[in-house]
């Protein structure tokens, strides 16, 4: 059924927040283990639909089938293999970053010895270990990030959709998570990335769906200078 | 309500319990205000002793159901403020295990409070209030109240004036309970017998409750 289909079949999809109109008329289809780059302009409607992918937001119009499954009605049957980074961090700030990682460990079923073990891995790889024990109320926002893509990535999602997981996050943050989700993708893991900024990105992006004012504008590869290009002329 | 629901319903309750005993803000601020309307209402009813006596059980369930609102105020917001609510959504499972957890958090918190109110009253209005059978009707009521509380935090958080709202959802709602529980208590503190009849009527209401509000749960909190 996904392997027809695409892992995301989307559909004429639209989001209107009262008479505005976010998102209008996507249509898109995303393989198992794709890397999909989701850029433009603050308020092009990235956010929207990350939070439409992940069951958190309803559609106004249109479909969205992720494995099979149609969202918003089927979204219970994909909570498991979903992982998100958003704009905030997600995580208790009266815990530390290991109560966290454990609260979220529990929550998606993760056998204590198992979240134990992937928790350590995650933090060491994102230089957190030695924090590991300080209350999240004292991290910095780069340390809050670097803590929100290990809570997305601790239950081993086959689906990650990060909302500028960038933001914040120093040189080595960046570098340990390009590793993290390379090793994510080579395991078969399907990643979209909202981003505005392309610093961080390589050469060529496979593919980025170019997103101005709630509409495609292009989906394709780019070349960085291309989709720099794009960004600069995509107004909000 | 399988394994995996109550693992969950733990989870969260676990989580917010351990965030509460870290930081005391709420106990602190519910215990504090607890003491603060039992000393008032002592003052009010100190010229008249068969006022104060007669109204003793309305005064430990008026201060029960306002305690119970401050705590509820701050059970969902900052889920909210913070972004976690999204992350609780996004989980696997019902979402009505978040209601559970969400609920044990507040009655056990609240639960606590009942347990000082109780000598605490004792000791400010000089009649013993250190029986088991009115520990049992203030726990259950208590659990009521954080019932349906928990249910409208959940609707009220989403709006701008939640802290207004609450209350004002929550006390008409919370009559038939209140009248059940003041009922049930004045029968055990007077020694008459339909206190019985009256907490097996708290317990009917409690579980209907507790069983619309899991069915309601979970469509309150989509989008």
């Amino acid at each position: 059924m996904a392997g027809e289909r695409g892992l995301i079949d989307v559909q004429g999809l639209g989001k209107r927040f009262g008479y505005r109109h976010a998102l209008q008329g996507l249509d898109f289809t995303v393989q198992r283990g794709e890397r999909l780059w989701l850029l433009g302009a603050n308020g092009s409607g990235k956010s929207t639909l990350l939070r439409l992918l992940c069951g958190l937001s309803k559609p106004s119009s249109g479909s969205i089938y992720i494995g099979g499954w149609q969202l918003p009605r089927e979204a219970h049957a994909l909570r498991r293999q979903v992982g998100l980074v958003a704009h905030r961090p997600m995580l208790y700030d009266k815990l530390t970053a290991r109560e966290n990682l454990a609260f979220f460990g529990r929550l998606y079923g993760l056998d204590s010895q198992e979240c134990t073990r992937r928790s350590r891995a995650l933090l060491q790889q994102l230089g957190l270990q030695k924090r590991a024990d300080s209350l999240v109320a004292s991290f910095s926002r780069g340390l809050c990030q670097r803590l929100s893509i290990a809570r997305a990535l601790l239950h081993e999602p086959d689906l990650l959709l990060l909302d500028e997981p960038y933001s914040g996050l120093d040189q080595a943050a960046s570098e340990a998570l390009d590793e993290l989700l390379a090793a994510a993708n080579r395991a078969g893991c399907t990643i979209l990335l909202s981003t505005h900024q392309l610093e961080r990105q390589p050469q060529a992006l496979p593919r980025a769906l170019v997103l101005e004012r709630g509409r495609i504008r292009s989906d394709g590869s780019l070349s960085s200078v291309e989709a720099q290009a794009q960004l600069r002329a995509v107004p909000a | 309500m399988s394994r995996h629901y109550w693992h969950k319903a733990l989870a969260i309750a676990g989580k917010d319990l351990r965030a509460e005993l870290r930081s005391r803000e709420l106990l602190s601020v519910m215990g504090l205000f607890a003491l603060l309307s039992l000393l008032v209402f002592s003052f009010a009813l100190e010229l008249d002793r068969a006022a104060r006596e007669e109204a003793l059980s309305a005064v430990l369930w008026v201060t029960i159901l306002f305690t119970c609102m401050l705590g509820l105020q701050r059970s969902l917001k900052p889920e909210l403020e913070q972004g976690t609510m999204d992350a609780l959504l996004l989980a696997p499972g019902a979402r009505s295990a978040l209601y559970t957890g969400k609920l044990l958090s507040n009655a056990l918190l609240t639960g606590l409070l009942c347990l000082c109110l109780l000598p605490l009253m004792t000791l400010l209005y000089g009649m013993n209030m250190l029986d088991l059978r009115l520990l049992g009707t203030a726990l259950l009521g208590t659990v009521a109240f954080c019932g349906i509380g928990t249910l409208l935090a959940a609707l009220t958080a989403q709006t701008r004036a939640s802290e207004a709202l609450l209350p004002i959802a929550m006390l008409p709602v919370s009559l038939p309970i209140l009248l059940t529980a003041v009922r049930a208590s004045k029968g055990i503190l007077n020694g008459s017998n339909d206190w019985q009849a009256w907490l097996q009527f708290l317990l009917a209401i409690t579980l209907l409750y507790l069983t619309l509000c899991i069915l309601l749960f979970p469509s309150i909190v989509e989008e």
